[in-house]
């Protein structure tokens, strides 16, 4: 008898837990980051603790950058097969802005807090006044020293507040330690692109011309140059690029006194260059301040806002209005910004978090920086001096051709002058 | 009764043979060739196509263009230099002496083209990186050299590097079909070659490489098809974007218009043309080779 009532209760219980699990609503996310997935995750549970009537069932796959790219864009190209949710890198997404927009606009929900973000930032992934993603990040370029060799050369990097100041501090590192000052990226566009948006200009205008061999372009370039064959402080960064295999061992080894990348790249200390730990001090960029040295620019800009992954909602979702919901809670909320902070040590994009005391919790990036804690101080320093960038029309060649033609051209093998290069590439692009 | 023995002729018999390749040519083949012509005619962005007469053709020939069709001609060129006779070479040498060691050394050489090539890249770009410490600069040094940049030195070194993951690769492979050739070469020619007194180097020369020819005539074909369309080995060294574009492929060029940069109509162009580039190049291979010469002539 006792048996029996167990399997009647047993049997009872079945399609309760059925229609439980049936509430969840699966909801399909691609990136390309494993960390950004596992970021998805741990909100996707966070989000079913607070909703109990909403349930997700997130179901989210990472592919290489490229393979997701590739298959996002043949997915809304062809109707069919793209998920819910997907990550987009920025230099991708104006292709897929073209033709009838394949995604939701976020307007609902980003209107009504959008003074709260960092504006630039918003900008990047909107059309014609509607928002169709959400990035992780401001991406500040700021200045990673070794302090560990500028003490050794006798710099005090606190005192550096120009390019001036910084080729002065590069040529006593050079002298004392042998070391170069910093490394200067020659098959990828992370050394020059931040310097001409915060000397002002930008590689295409609002209305998507392309304005890739402005003035002030140049003269930014050539300041590269001279920062490498003039100043002798700089050399063409080893393997290339800075995420090269190449160059984490060179820097990991004590390789160079200095770099400048975007917040995000305290990632890449932490996982790859595990040495440096208690030696990476983070810094504001030097400024343009109209010496000779960098051509007479002067600029107001104390930083500029690069890269960048802006999530958006497919719009033929079949829970597209869950879908975006979700989409805020993890990147738009005050509570889930925060957590980017914790959890990928992005630096969020709403600024009115970047003075909150969760900021200033010791995690795996403030226990690796010196003086960690007060990062965000760094930060609120330079907070009104962004510059916009424009990522439209033809964007994605046109970094591909910074890429693989201008930097190397003018840096590395040196066939070109730095104007002549970028007048070449940005001929051949307007054509 | 009647539909029994008309699936039993033989009229029908060789068509359900030849089913299977026909579904995956039609599938696999001509569906895409199709698709692929009218595509080329097109712009096609999400949910607006429409036709643009000749406008993808017009737009193709740039010098992105001329100069991977350069890189993928010297790449073709230089892989048929070497994977034609070293593999044969050592396919000769594999088919004789001490059967089982060289079962050992077969194996050794197809190894190669089992690795995942995104593996082998990683190893590659670490052992032909910049630094002095990096395996083949070390070893270069040993020799008095100065350390090389391989990987974004110039054209020269990018050549080279392809053409040597490719030899790499493809070795053993070659190796096979060679040594399936030399298999079915029969051994009472070698003997009466022998009684007549022929020594070892006629016996190559006028035996071996004379029968080998259909063999070679095949792994010319099939060097030239994967010389054209070859691109992981560019991407596994610059994911697509090389300094110069010193490692543009043509295939690495319709991958770059059709998917990084969105323009599926263009990329499809220069898919037909290269088609067609190939294609005029393999028959005037077989030509020259008297692929189409009867036999009784």
């Amino acid at each position: 008898m006792k048996k029996l009532s167990a399997v009647v209760l047993v049997l009872a219980l079945i399609p309760g837990a059925m229609v439980f699990a049936q509430a969840q609503t699966p909801l399909s996310l691609w990136t390309f980051q494993e960390v950004h997935l596992k970021y998805y995750q741990s909100m996707a549970e966070k989000w079913n603790a607070e909703h109990p009537s909403q349930q997700i069932d997130l179901k989210g796959e990472v592919f290489p950058y490229d393979d997701m790219h590739n298959k996002l864009l043949v997915s809304l190209q062809s109707g069919s097969g793209a998920p819910d949710i997907s990550d987009i890198e920025v230099s991708k997404f104006a292709n897929y802005l073209q033709g009838d927009i394949q995604l939701a606009s976020l307007n609902d929900l980003i209107d009504p807090e959008k003074k709260q973000f960092v504006q630039s930032r918003l900008a990047l992934y909107q059309k014609d006044g509607k928002y169709y993603g959400l990035d992780f990040h401001v991406g500040a370029e700021v200045m990673y020293y070794n302090n560990e060799i500028c003490k050794a050369a006798g710099v005090d990097i606190d005192k550096i507040k120009t390019w001036s100041d910084y080729i002065k501090a590069g040529q006593q590192v050079v002298a004392k330690t042998g070391k170069p000052m910093t490394t200067i990226e020659v098959t990828e566009h992370w050394s020059y692109y931040p310097l001409l948006n915060m000397a002002g200009s930008d590689v295409i205008d609002a209305n998507n011309k392309v304005i890739l061999d402005s003035d002030t372009n140049i003269k930014v370039l050539k300041f590269l140059y001279d920062m490498i064959y003039k100043y002798k402080i700089a050399v063409p960064t080893p393997g290339g690029f800075h995420h090269s295999e190449g160059y984490y061992g060179f820097m990991n080894d004590g390789g160079a006194a200095s770099i400048w990348m975007p917040m995000w790249y305290m990632g890449r200390f932490t996982d790859y260059m595990a040495d440096l730990k208690g030696k990476m001090a983070v810094r504001p960029m030097p400024l343009f301040d109209g010496s000779p040295e960098v051509y007479g620019i002067k600029s107001k800009f104390t930083s500029a806002g690069m890269g960048g992954t802006g999530t958006a909602v497919v719009k033929t979702s079949k829970n597209l209005a869950l879908a975006k919901q979700f989409l805020f809670y993890c990147k738009g909320t005050k509570a889930g910004t925060v957590e980017i902070w914790k959890q990928l040590g992005f630096d969020p994009l709403r600024w009115d978090v970047w003075g909150d005391k969760a900021m200033k919790e010791p995690n795996k990036f403030t226990d690796f920086f010196q003086n960690g804690t007060a990062i965000f101080d760094v930060l609120l320093k330079v907070k009104d001096g962004f510059n916009t960038t424009n990522v439209g029309g033809n964007y994605p060649a046109i970094i591909d051709s910074v890429k693989h033609n201008v930097m190397f051209q003018a840096l590395s093998d040196r066939s070109k002058t730095p104007e002549q290069a970028l007048k070449d590439a940005a001929a051949d692009l307007r054509k | 009764m009647k539909t029994a023995s008309y699936f039993r002729s033989y009229r029908l018999v060789p068509y359900v043979f030849i089913l299977p390749f026909l579904v995956s040519f039609c599938a696999f083949y001509l569906y895409p060739l199709i698709g692929t012509t009218f595509m080329s005619f097109q712009k096609i962005l999400p949910g607006q196509t429409h036709y643009i007469g000749l406008e993808n053709y017009r737009r193709m020939f740039s010098p992105d263009f001329a100069r991977a069709l350069s890189v993928s001609f010297q790449y073709t060129v230089y892989t048929i230099l070497l994977l034609i006779p070293v593999p044969a070479f050592l396919a000769v040498l594999l088919n004789s002496g001490i059967k089982r060691l060289n079962s050992l050394y077969r194996a050794a050489f197809f190894i190669p083209s089992l690795v995942s090539v995104v593996v082998a890249g990683t190893v590659f770009r670490l052992m032909f990186a910049a630094s002095g410490r990096a395996v083949v600069n070390s070893m270069l040094a040993l020799l008095g050299s100065k350390p090389v940049d391989w990987i974004l030195g110039g054209a020269w070194q990018a050549m080279a590097l392809m053409v040597l993951v490719a030899v790499w690769r493809w070795t053993g492979v070659n190796i096979v079909y060679f040594m399936s050739g030399l298999q079915a070469i029969p051994a009472d020619l070698y003997e009466a070659a022998e009684i007549d007194g022929a020594g070892a180097g006629r016996r190559l020369f006028s035996i071996t490489l004379p029968l080998l020819k259909p063999t070679i005539v095949f792994v010319t074909t099939i060097s030239i098809f994967g010389g054209f369309s070859m691109f992981e080995e560019s991407y596994i060294f610059w994911q697509g974007v090389s300094p110069n574009n010193v490692g543009l492929t043509m295939v690495g060029l319709i991958y770059q218009k059709g998917f990084q940069l969105g323009d599926l109509g263009i990329a499809s162009s220069i898919g037909l043309v290269l088609m067609l580039i190939v294609f005029a190049l393999a028959l005037a291979q077989l030509e020259l080779f008297g692929f189409f010469r009867r036999e009784d002539r």
